[in-house]
């Protein structure tokens, strides 16, 4: 049981590791995205002829939801842990909760801009 | 003669400082103060010491601040200008009196992540028939003697800041032991000792602040074998296979 938790544990430590790196390059597209978006004025107009109907930005903010969603949560639990010394299985899933929960916001914006 | 202003804890959790003056002398440890103290000033002080020559690790205190070795760490290199020594016993752990600090918790931690040899070929501890052939520049048998000459001095646990927070955390001694073990090639306990050192209580709470190699009396360096297992660990759960190989 002991061992499982662990396994559990070493898990969402892999999960945070993977968004870290995922994170890393979706935030330079997203700003190298915005830079680029504003120049001239930013419209609604715009941002929709360039995200509506493309699968390829809809998979990108997707993505980057996903990993926002789970690493921040994932952080939240492990400062949660050492500074409230709340820890526990059933914590952990409320954050595993959490971090779903944030993603599906941002998946929600995103495919409100593809569709 | 120039005296020494020693401030030394006494009681259990509960206690305080008792001031004492002891001669400062040129070549002088802080175990050669404590120990004036105990013979010449106060017998009833408790502290711990076995060999004097840095093998044994039991002597170790907090001075000034500081988890240190105290039989060979020359009081000129700590003590303040005004010659000023504040010993405590060892951070991290239960207090038993005076300068003793209760290892047991610590100890407990090294049987925890299974800091112990299982040999591959004997596990009912029959001697092998044949001797196993370990490379010496092997990268495994490299990383294995690099942490090998721990002595159990726990001035690690003391300095590390993740066994303040959270008292299940195995700490760099036991984590950097297991590490050891992982590299072993004669040894037969990989899975189950990667198991025990796992998630929050084992090596992926660490923030790798490197308190305990910064501190380590024998340049050990735990920080770096615990990163070891996250590293082993990391492809471990992503693939699983070599986890009980």
């Amino acid at each position: 049981m002991a061992d499982r938790a662990a396994r559990g544990q070493a898990h969402l430590w892999v999960v945070q590791r993977i968004t870290a790196m995922i994170l890393a390059l979706a935030v330079l597209v997203h700003l190298a995205t915005i830079i680029t978006a504003v120049r001239g004025g930013l419209s609604a107009r715009e941002i929709l002829a360039r995200t509506q109907g493309s699968e390829a930005w809809l998979g990108f903010y997707v993505v980057f939801a996903l990993a926002a969603g789970l690493h921040g949560a994932i952080g939240l639990r492990n400062i949660a842990g050492e500074t409230l010394g709340w820890r526990g299985r059933g914590l952990d899933f409320c954050w595993l909760g959490l971090g779903l929960l944030t993603a599906a916001f941002g998946i929600r914006a995103a495919f409100g801009l593809y569709a | 003669m120039k005296q020494l202003k020693v401030s030394v804890w006494r009681g259990e959790e509960a206690g305080c400082f008792a001031r004492y003056d002891v001669p400062a002398r040129d070549n002088q440890t802080v175990l050669d103060v404590v120990t004036h103290i105990q013979r010449e000033l106060d017998p009833s002080l408790a502290y711990r010491f076995a060999c004097r020559v840095g093998m044994c690790g039991s002597c170790a205190m907090t001075v000034n601040g500081r988890a240190r070795w105290t039989c060979r760490t020359h009081v000129r290199k700590v003590a303040g200008a005004d010659g000023a020594l504040e010993l405590r016993p060892l951070a991290n752990l239960p207090v038993i009196r005076d300068l003793v600090a209760d290892l047991a918790p610590f100890f407990d931690k090294w049987q925890r992540a299974q800091g112990f040899f299982k040999p591959k070929d004997a596990p009912n501890g029959a001697v092998p028939d044949e001797f196993a052939v370990v490379a010496p520049g092997s990268e495994a048998r490299r990383e294995a003697d690099a942490g090998i000459e721990c002595i159990g001095c726990a001035v690690c646990y003391a300095s590390c800041d993740v066994v303040a927070w959270n008292q299940d955390y195995l700490g760099p001694a036991a984590l950097n032991r297991a590490w050891t073990l992982v590299n072993d090639a004669r040894d037969g306990a990989r899975g189950e000792r990667l198991d025990a050192v796992a998630g929050d209580a084992g090596c992926h709470s660490c923030h790798s602040t490197r308190s305990c190699t910064e501190r380590c009396p024998k340049q050990i360096d735990p920080s770096g074998a615990i990163a070891g297992l996250k590293r082993t660990l990391f492809w471990d759960s992503l693939f699983g296979g070599k986890r009980h190989g």
